[in-house]
């Protein structure tokens, strides 16, 4: 069958997820993408966060070789110049030419820039792209203050980018309120207070006649009524449709703008389609990512023929948090539809208000408003959504939650109820996903992409899914195993606060029968992280897995590997050949491990402990590379020598290392400092990573490299040294009281709902007010350390069960090794078979 | 090495004293060239085979001490599959076990001994 052109016009979020969801489907095209800008689809929902440490890869939405993988031909930096409607011919800026069947415009829109004379000088912006974000910073390190035009949802989260920027900010408003689409004026009173106490000034009820030259500064802003004075000016007074192309092709456009498409998104020329923010729907733009994806997957299916879903519009319910100030607005929020009526919490000491507004029934929810907590927002969606009937008394749902809060059960949402509306994943849908076998989050976001956008139905999927599971009977037993009736945390949580220190009493306490592989190791960690008392001693010693068990790593034939501690991978000539010296007197493998450090294998039980004498007589110390504990703090040289270096990552490496050596914790646990940010220790890898900036340290968490690859996310930035080692003080505590068994700190993110914010929340800010315990138990874990090797070596009790028997001082003959490259090595199974035909011979 | 009593094909055999076992471990004894893993879980003493048969290496001594579903258990320290302590079944294959052997307390409760049937 021959193919059709398809071409697409604009490759923002829509246009990215048309193709992606052109490319899940059979389809009869040959795709043709025009992108203007330098660089394929990125997320413009989240691009403040350029500005607090994402970089642009970060934010790309565009899977490598996508492209290349789904034979579409992809125009970088060339945008479509004019359409020939009559000759089906598009005319690239570039001079491309393409013959079309269909085209698909998705070409967004434009910031608005009000015509106020002067709005053109040098050092005015506006905020949309990331080049726009290039430039704004480029420009603001010459400058002092910057001001906003424009209070709507996007003007704050520019100001937020200025004040990240460092930035004295303003924002000016011409209503007399902030967010005038999403909020009522009490919501935006409360709003404006609490971004005014973070340091940003509002001025409401500004018009803004000319910009002209400042006495003080670059500009000068003249109001009707006075003036402001700033260095840099962001315009964010709203958004345009990008219809100039579809004007000039004789396409049909709105009054004002916007181009004209039906339900099926086609516009006055039928084999001409428009979505996302340059589509005028029923005299409506959609000015939000949510209802541009539901275009776009209804475009899909609509091209291949596959359904005839038409567009109904879509909700413009949306929650956000603006500079850490917690913002919803469900449906009719100004309270326009005719008898509605209003009921209002208000807490004006914490900054809380919400607004409900419901039917003149008071039966159904028609919207609300929320400023500075958003906790009820998942659920006051549903009720809007689904015309829920609403409790006795609806208030009842707003107020702070006491006793006997009416809940929404998932279970009451019917399975069209759509939980994430920004990638239309229902109810029904989620139950399938987990149906079919995703029954943690992670999966059930990776299947879904449920939760994965905005975020914010986070919880949402998470009751879904645990009441799926429970409904369906699929066990989700989270029972650490046979012998205690509760999860890790649950045991963690039992053993801190009664102060258990012996697996019997927690046994006799809280579990049945004689415990196992899996709870015994686990109560170790535990009490490990808790009292830190020597693992070796006869009560714990029972518990310890294979590997903390001997203090070393168990290998195939029953010898050991033995890893000194070398923080920060320094490490003298002296103690190197003190290194040889051991290895070549046991006759011990030797090889350099990925975490800069030096292993040596094939050390009998027996051995151990005079290899550990002769290492720590010369300094060394154990290096846990046996224990669900800290393993290694990589670094590169840093700025001692490295030209580009700049702060020094080596002695950074070296504290971080010996504070937290030790520490034993649900999984192991690595860490690296880099001193620059070509980040040569590849921390962005590791559950910690540190990279050195101009200022101080950026805090990453939560990498993983090994089987499944996680980058790890940018926690916090240019942070001081106290404040780097409190943060990672908290964020480790707070990983072992609420992780699950084995699960590394990556694993434990993804499942965590509410996501990096909610974990910043509670380290950075103290959210659940546990800071200073965690600081505390940390602490007491830093001064208890002791070396577990020296320890044992002193302690003739603990040294009795390295005898390889206990009746008999011979080795175990039964240990032998072949050699290879200069080293010994185990025998392979034929080799082995060879040997032990030998040894019958000779016997 | 002492011998206890011997029958016609029966001997005792001493192996170490109580306290050489601290409860909820094993160590590893040699016995007629044998090696054995001796456990004293605190509510018994048990005796198996030290050679896993899944790693090849004499291990199981070093294995961790539980129960699954009552049974009383060894998991092997290299791949972790579970042997009863009172027969040396492998619990996860039906066709693998291990020797075990009957052990006694003597002396007061000091020494262990262990029964081995000469063949």
């Amino acid at each position: 069958m021959k193919k059709l052109q398809l071409l697409i016009v604009g490759n923002g979020m829509v246009g990215q997820r048309l193709l992606e969801d052109l490319s899940r489907m059979p389809h009869v095209y040959n795709i043709t993408v025009f992108c203007e800008e330098s660089r394929a689809a990125y997320d413009r929902v989240h691009l403040s966060s350029y500005f607090s440490g994402a970089s642009a890869d970060e934010l790309s939405l565009v899977a490598p070789e996508f492209f290349e993988q789904n034979d579409i031909r992809f125009l970088r930096e060339e945008a479509v110049q004019s359409i020939d409607c009559l000759r089906k011919t598009a005319f690239g800026t570039r001079g491309t030419i393409i013959k079309y069947d269909t085209l698909v415009l998705a070409t967004g829109s434009y910031p608005y820039v009000p015509p106020i004379p002067g709005h053109d000088r040098v050092g005015c912006h506006v905020y949309r792209t990331l080049d726009d974000l290039d430039a704004i910073r480029r420009d603001a390190a010459n400058c002092r203050t910057g001001v906003v035009i424009g209070g709507g949802l996007l003007g704050l989260e520019a100001a937020k980018a200025l004040s990240d920027l460092g930035l004295q900010t303003h924002v000016v408003e011409f209503a007399p309120q902030l967010m005038a689409v999403q909020l009522d004026q009490q919501g935006g009173a409360i709003l404006r207070n609490k971004i005014t106490a973070l340091g940003v000034q509002v001025h409401n009820g500004k018009s803004t006649q000319k910009i002209i030259d400042g006495d003080q500064s670059r500009h000068k802003l003249v109001f009707a009524d006075g003036e402001l004075e700033a260095d840099l000016i962001l315009f964010s007074a709203g958004i345009r449709p990008r219809d100039a192309l579809a004007r000039d092709a004789g396409l049909a456009v709105g009054e004002r703008g916007g181009v004209i498409v039906n339900d099926y998104f086609q516009t006055s020329d039928p084999d001409i389609y428009a979505i996302g923010e340059v589509a005028l729907w029923q005299n409506k733009i959609f000015g939000l990512v949510a209802p541009g994806y539901d275009m776009a997957r209804k475009l899909a299916a609509h091209l291949c023929q596959q359904s005839g879903e038409a567009f109904t519009g879509a909700d413009m319910s949306t929650k956000l948090k603006l500079m850490g100030v917690e913002v919803g607005s469900i449906g009719d929020a100004q309270a326009r539809s005719p008898g509605a009526r209003t009921c209002v919490y208000e807490d004006g000491v914490k900054g809380v208000y919400k607004k409900l507004i419901v039917s003149d029934d008071c039966k159904t929810l028609l919207g609300a408003v929320l400023v500075g907590d958003t906790s009820d927002y998942d659920s006051l969606l549903q009720y809007m959504l689904n015309a829920l009937p609403l409790p006795e008394s609806p208030s009842s749902l707003i107020l702070p939650s006491l006793e006997g809060k009416p809940m929404l059960g998932v279970d009451a949402l019917p399975g069209t109820a759509q939980i994430c509306s920004c990638n239309n994943v229902s109810k029904a849908g989620l139950c399938q996903a987990i149906t079919s076998g995703c029954t943690t989050i992670g999966a059930l976001k990776k299947e879904t992409r449920a939760a994965s956008t905005c975020g914010g139905c986070a919880s949402l999927v998470k009751q879904v899914l645990e009441s799926e599971l429970k409904r369906q009977g699929i066990a989700v037993n989270d029972h650490i195993c046979e012998h205690f009736a509760c999860t890790r945390q649950g045991l963690y949580h039992l053993v801190r606060i009664n102060k258990i220190r012996t697996f019997d009493e927690l046994l006799q306490q809280h579990g049945k029968g004689h415990g196992c592989e899996i709870c015994k190791p686990a109560a170790a960690s535990i009490f490990a992280s808790c009292w830190n008392d020597f693992v070796l001693d006869p009560k714990l010693v029972g518990l310890q897995d294979t590997n903390d068990n001997f203090l070393a790593n168990l290998q195939k034939d029953g010898s050991y590997s033995v890893v000194p501690r070398i923080p920060g991978g320094e490490i003298t000539p002296q103690k190197l050949e003190v290194l040889a010296k051991v290895a070549q007197q046991y006759d011990l493998y030797t090889k350099i491990t990925g975490g800069q450090r030096i292993d040596l294998f094939g050390a009998r039980v027996d051995q151990l402990p005079m290899i550990w004498r002769d290492l720590v007589d010369a300094g060394f110390e154990s290096g846990h590379a046996y224990g669900k504990a800290l393993r290694t703090v990589k670094s590169c040289v840093g700025s001692s020598w490295c030209r580009y270096g700049v702060q020094d990552s080596v002695g950074m490496a070296i504290y971080v290392e010996e504070r937290y050596r030790g520490l034993r914790s649900p999984h192991k646990l690595k860490m690296a400092v880099s001193g620059c940010t070509r980040e040569c220790a590849e921390a962005q890898s590791k559950d910690v990573g540190i990279i050195a900036t101009e200022k101080g340290w950026n805090l990453y968490v939560c990498g993983n490299g090994g089987m499944r690859p996680r980058h790890a996310e940018l926690f916090a930035s240019d942070l001081d040294d106290a404040t780097l080692i409190r943060y990672i003080d908290r964020f480790l505590m707070f990983y072992i009281a609420t992780a699950d068994r084995l699960q590394r700190t990556s694993v434990w993110r993804d499942n965590m709902v509410g996501g990096l914010s909610y974990l910043q929340d509670v380290v950075i800010n103290d959210s659940l007010g546990l800071a200073s315990e965690l600081e505390a138990q940390m602490q007491s874990l830093v001064d208890t350390y002791v070396c577990e090797w020296k320890r044992t070596i002193e302690d003739p009790e603990a040294l009795k069960r390295f005898r390889p028997f206990v009746n008999d001082d011979l080795p175990d003959e039964q240990i032998v090794y072949v050699r290879e490259r200069g080293q010994k090595r185990p025998p392979r199974a034929e080799e082995k078979a060879l040997a032990s035909i030998e040894h019958e011979e000779l016997v | 090495m002492l011998i206890l009593e011997r029958s016609t094909n029966t001997t005792w055999h001493d192996v170490c004293a109580m306290d050489d076992i601290i409860v909820g471990t094993g160590v590893a004894a040699r016995l007629n060239g044998e090696q054995l893993a001796v456990f004293n879980t605190g509510s018994g003493v048990f005796a198996i085979g030290n050679f896993d048969p899944f790693s090849g290496a004499n291990v199981l001594a070093r294995g961790l001490l539980g129960d699954i579903a009552g049974v009383l258990v060894v998991a092997s320290p290299v791949y972790k599959q579970h042997f009863c302590l009172k027969t040396g079944q492998c619990l996860e294959d039906p066709e693998i076990s291990v020797p075990a052997y009957e052990t006694r307390i003597c002396d007061q409760s000091k020494r262990i001994q262990i029964r081995v049937d000469s063949v």
